[in-house]
């Protein structure tokens, strides 16, 4: 991404479109403003700096979440031209699969607990993660290999829907395909609700952490904490390696970025397709079973709460831009946790949602999209 | 043909004035370039007029500084290797495209960037390169949605009991026009056949047909005889003809050479977006900057 | 052909007219209903309960597929936002229409006579709708449905928010209840039988139930009253949107639904149609809203889900988006088969056996691996037949989708005039034989 193009790119936008000039500048210094106005707080004593610290610490961690989801979005909604509304339960069959896993690592097969219960990842309170010890610091091996089996088993399920029911239908247009995603979101999730049940169960147990000292508090940094923001960077730096390094890579990149190129030579081709599904589906899943390790908690729910942040975080940074949907997520994420500071809790989502309508009217292609994609 | 099937353009332009002055488009005064205030005189003999008109595309330029008039009542050809900006000129003039830079007057009236439903409603209709049929929706359909000024287009008139009648007898006037204008194109045949099933010929039939209902004064059209069999080009021409002669002024983009010497009194040659040269087909035939375009340079 | 072609060509062979086709559903529908229930050996009073919900069900899920009909089969405007409009539509009615005094647990309203504040509510579903549709409309489909499908979880945090819990506005003290929900004391059914001095036959009518259902018939009767209102007014809905749909202005619609750009260069104001037709089918949706949960009590925020949306996509599916009749059709048929079809089921079967379904899936699945013993699944899956149902759900919409996206009626196209236009010419030669000729399509014989 070059820097000097895309600023002259910019300023001949803000040029040729005096309206959305306007209401861009305004957006801008709406930003400047509210973070004039966060200082002031802080300086002032209205708000601490240990809460701000901790609220932006959430902020960033879930916008890696989201960052690592909204990557397989992306490409898919770029490369398969379909916004895909079951994204969200790829997300919690990710966590419930993997969490199954270790669970029954953690239960020892069978020797601490009920093996039936411990793959229905302890459904109606049958047994408790807490109880088995859970945690990347005190289990780690059945985290770690349950966040292996929770990337396979998305990759696993993403090409078996893919095989079964978007393939067939793969020329239809967008709007067919995102109807018939809502079909797949609708059978998934009531499908692991009906076998995992409806409770939503603690998984972990507490871990160490390291304080940071602030003027006023301290903002915690936990052992979960720590593991997501690794476990997100590694696969980041991975999926960017791919693109720049690989002929695979190279191939995506062309196909997200040309798309009338992408038209004329027809649909993309399934190898194509299928490398789209498999590196999004591993990011998802692996997004899914760190979002749980990291709020504690696991419910059938969960993923779906996620999707709409996701395409928010997808549509800022740009349909189909890799880097895009990182920098989407960490914005959109900390757009969530930050809002809390000026509007009352319950309105968090509706900030996030409100930013990514707002681009939806004023910039649709996003920060990245229509410069260069990647 | 009998006179009163087609309501002669000087009658239609003054009813589709005042239509769009108290209908739709209130916002044509508030928002569009001001009209002005009096229509010079001239404009009778020339409805359109491009003046400086440039459009660039990020950093490209498709049109630089074109300017050109057509006169009324003539079939004018705009003319132009690929690439020469025809049809960026043709969407600046009908609203597809905002123009970077000058300006587009219509009937005496600034039209410069008003949007395409606007410039329609002024009198100035365009027909489309690739026939855009309403597929789903039969021939009578496709035509009974063109006129102008129908009272059922409200939410309300249609539903409510006491107006609904007004609706009804407007309907059956617009489908006795619609009738006369299918048979003057020979086409009243397909009136009840989806325009999906139409062949390419009788889908260009049909644009302009539908285009007529529209009332306008001047139409353009965007490659008309693209794919069209000579005997159907024939037709075609023949019925243009008849209307140019009824007092509607064409402008129409080509590249069958040959059919636009043949039938256009005025050509407008157009190269790397600027106007190379307007005159008469032998004028321009003749012309060695026009060859040299043509044979030189890009096509 | 496909036997779904088949038989849909049959149907439509059989039913000259769409009425005869939604009445013929209709009584398919009861008649399995109220067969089974004689059957099994229901109590008269769980037979006609059943009824009474099946009809409610029918008639909201067919009163929304038909105002979603309008923004997506004839607009083309993808809505996935209904619950946000629905949700406006009940909140406002209910707060307009509450007594001033306020209940036992949350602040009061305003007082309106209830069919005042059913239009107010209308009105305010049109007004979210306004404010939606200026921006938005001119985005592309996939953008409109996430932009909506955002504004309508904004307006369910809205209702579930402490700061609209209770408020003063205009010198009343209101509130829209928060999480726990709004709550109102107000009968609209039983005030318009006051209103329209049908209080006497109303009274006959529960003595004469009483004969059958001993004890209490009372609720029963505004059941399945509620249920014929609510199909009274899906008709009045079917009228007005065939009347819109077959007139210019639909015509209009459905060229842009199909070429927004080619219907521009006629002349047409096309953002001014997208915008009037999205404000009416908000309006509508409001007032489906209202009509579902007024005479309920009760509702709380988190009742206007995304869910409830994709189930009245679902109906409009099945039935054929782009058709009326078809929108009454799939409201019904999702209603029946898909909505209370399973529960109904559920009910019949507890009410034969005795089901002591296992607490989750494993203690299900484990006699089944060891001992090959299916029964305690077969309980597991009758105690969760909801989320089953939900699953099935979704196969089917996959199953449309793959096979017949254009669902039961959907592939038809009427033609769209407020007279017919398949009678021959009028004034020239052949009139004699071709002014009547044919069918009388478009305008008032289908739609």
């Amino acid at each position: 991404m070059g820097v000097s193009e895309s600023y002259a790119r910019g300023r001949e936008l803000f040029t040729s479109n005096p309206t959305g000039f306007a209401l861009r500048a305004g957006l801008i210094l709406g930003l400047v403003l509210l973070g004039v106005d966060l200082v002031r707080q802080v300086a002032t004593g209205s708000l601490d700096a240990a809460r701000l610290g901790i609220v932006i610490k959430s902020g960033i961690l879930r916008g890696l979440v989201i960052g690592l989801a909204g990557i397989g979005l992306s490409m898919t909604y770029s490369i398969l031209n379909f916004a895909n509304f079951s994204h969200g339960d790829y997300i919690t069959w990710g966590a419930f699969s993997g969490w199954a896993v270790t669970y029954l690592i953690a239960g020892g097969f069978g020797s601490e607990a009920n093996i039936g219960s411990l793959l229905l990842v302890g459904a109606n309170g049958s047994v408790f993660g807490g109880t088995l010890g859970i945690g990347v610091w005190t289990t780690p091996v059945a985290v770690f290999a349950g966040l292996l089996v929770a990337g396979g088993a998305t990759i696993a399920l993403a090409l078996a829907v893919d095989k079964y029911v978007y393939k067939p239908i793969r020329d239809r247009s967008g709007i067919t395909l995102l109807i018939t995603s809502i079909g797949v979101a609708f059978a998934l999730r009531y499908l692991m609700l009906f076998v995992f049940g409806g409770s939503k169960r603690g998984v972990t147990t507490s871990q160490p952490d390291w304080a940071l000292t602030l003027s006023d508090g301290t903002v915690n940094f936990g052992a979960h904490d720590v593991a997501l923001a690794a476990v997100s960077v590694v696969l980041m730096v991975g999926v960017h390696l791919l693109l720049q390094r690989t002929k695979l890579g190279k191939a995506m990149r062309a196909m997200a970025d040309n798309q009338d190129l992408a038209r004329v030579t027809g649909i993309p081709t399934e190898q194509v397709v299928r490398y789209t599904w498999i590196i999004g589906g591993g990011l998802t899943g692996v997004a899914g079973f760190m979002f749980v390790l990291w709020k504690g908690t696991l419910g059938y729910f969960d993923g779906w709460l996620l999707l709409l942040l996701i395409f928010a975080a997808v549509i800022l940074g740009g349909i189909g831009s890799i880097y895009g949907a990182i920098v989407g997520g960490l914005i959109i994420g900390l757009t969530a946790d930050l809002a809390v500071i000026w509007i009352p809790s319950a309105f968090g989502r509706a900030a996030a949602f409100a930013v990514m309508i707002v681009f939806l009217l004023v910039r649709p292609q996003g920060i990245f999209g229509g410069i260069e994609t990647a | 043909m009998s006179d009163t099937e087609v309501d002669p353009p000087d009658a239609g332009g003054a009813t589709a004035g005042a239509e769009s002055a108290d209908g739709d488009d209130a916002e044509a005064t508030a928002e569009g370039p001001g009209a002005l205030a009096e229509s010079s005189p001239e404009f009778e003999d020339v409805p359109l007029k491009v003046e400086g008109l440039r459009k660039e595309f990020g950093g490209i330029v498709a049109v630089d500084d074109t300017s050109f008039e057509v006169e009324a009542g003539t079939m004018t050809g705009l003319i132009g290797p690929n690439g020469a900006g025809k049809s960026t000129t043709f969407n600046c003039i009908t609203g597809v495209h905002r123009p970077t830079a000058g300006n587009v007057q219509f009937n005496g009236e600034e039209i410069t960037g008003l949007s395409p439903h606007q410039v329609a409603n002024r009198g100035l209709v365009r027909t489309f390169q690739i026939a855009r049929e309403l597929e789903e929706m039969t021939v009578m359909e496709n035509m009974m949605l063109a006129p102008k000024g129908q009272q059922g287009e409200t939410l309300w008139r249609s539903l409510l009991p006491w107006s609904r009648q007004a609706v009804v007898e407007q309907e059956k006037e617009v489908l006795e026009r619609c009738w006369d204008i299918l048979e003057f194109f020979d086409i009243d045949h397909l009136a009840h056949e989806y325009a999906g099933n139409l062949s390419g010929g009788q889908r260009k039939l049909l644009e302009l047909a539908r285009a007529l209902l529209t009332e306008p004064d001047m139409l353009l059209l965007d490659e008309p005889f693209a794919g069209v069999n000579p005997s159907l080009e024939e037709r075609l021409l023949d019925h243009i003809h008849e209307l140019r002669e009824e007092g509607y002024t064409f402008l129409i983009v080509e590249h069958d050479m040959d059919l636009i010497m043949e039938n256009c009194s005025r050509v407008i040659v157009m190269h790397q977006g600027n106007v190379l040269m307007e005159g008469t087909p032998s004028e321009v035939r003749s012309n060695e900057e026009v060859i040299e375009a043509y044979l030189g340079g890009n096509q | 052909m496909s036997v779904v072609e088949r038989i849909s060509g049959e149907i439509e062979e059989r039913f000259d007219s769409d009425l005869e086709m939604v009445l013929g559903l209709l009584a398919a529908i009861y008649a399995v209903y109220f067969g089974t229930a004689l059957i099994i050996g229901f109590s008269p009073r769980g037979q006609i309960n059943a009824i009474a919900n099946l009809t409610f069900y029918i008639g909201v899920f067919g009163l929304l597929a038909l105002a979603l009909n309008l923004h997506w089969g004839y607009t083309g405007l993808f809505n996935i936002g209904i619950v946000g409009f629905m949700a406006v539509g009940i909140y406002v009615m209910a707060v307009a229409a509450k007594s001033p005094e306020g209940t036992a647990s949350g602040a009061g309203g305003f007082g309106l006579p209830i069919w005042l504040a059913i239009v107010v509510g209308t009105l305010a579903a049109a007004l979210l709708g306004v404010t939606v549709a200026l921006p938005a409309l001119r985005l592309r489909a996939d953008y409109l449905a996430i932009v909506t499908i955002a504004m309508s979880e904004i307006v369910r945090f809205t209702f579930l928010s402490g700061t609209f819990q209770e408020f003063t506005l205009l010198g009343y003290d209101t509130g829209f209840g928060g999480g726990s929900g709004l709550l109102w004391g107000f009968d609209p059914l039983m005030s318009f039988i006051e209103f329209a001095y049908l209080t006497g036959p109303y009274n006959a009518l529960v003595d004469l139930t009483g004969t059958v259902i001993r004890n209490n018939p009372e609720p029963v009767v505004q059941n399945l009253l509620y249920g014929v209102v609510l199909l009274l007014f899906v008709v009045a809905y079917y009228v007005v949107l065939r009347r819109l749909g077959n007139s210019p202005f639909g015509r209009v619609l459905k060229a842009i639904r199909e070429d927004e750009e080619a219907t521009q260069s006629l002349g047409k104001d096309t953002n001014r149609f997208k915008i009037k037709a999205f404000m009416l089918g908000c309006a509508l949706m409001g007032l489906g809203g209202i009509l579902w949960y007024m005479q309920a009590g009760t509702i709380t925020p988190n009742t206007f889900r995304p869910r409830l949306t994709f189930y009245i996509w679902i109906a409009l599916i099945i039935g054929g988006a782009g058709s009326n009749t078809g929108s009454v059709l799939g409201g019904a048929v999702f209603a029946a088969a898909l909505f209370q079809g399973p529960l109904y089921l559920k009910n019949v079967i507890e009410t034969v056996f005795e089901v002591d379904a296992p607490n989750s899936f494993g203690q299900a699945m484990g006699p089944l691996v060891s001992s090959i013993d299916p029964v305690p699944l077969i309980y597991y899956v009758v105690g969760n037949i909801r989320s089953l149902q939900r699953v099935i759900m979704g196969l089917a919409l996959i199953w449309l989708m793959h096979n017949r996206p254009q669902g039961l009626l959907g592939h038809r196209k009427e033609e769209a005039a407020s007279i017919p236009l398949r009678a021959g010419r009028r004034t020239t030669g052949t009139e004699a034989a071709a002014t009547d000729g044919g069918r009388d399509v478009g305008g008032e014989g289908d739609e």
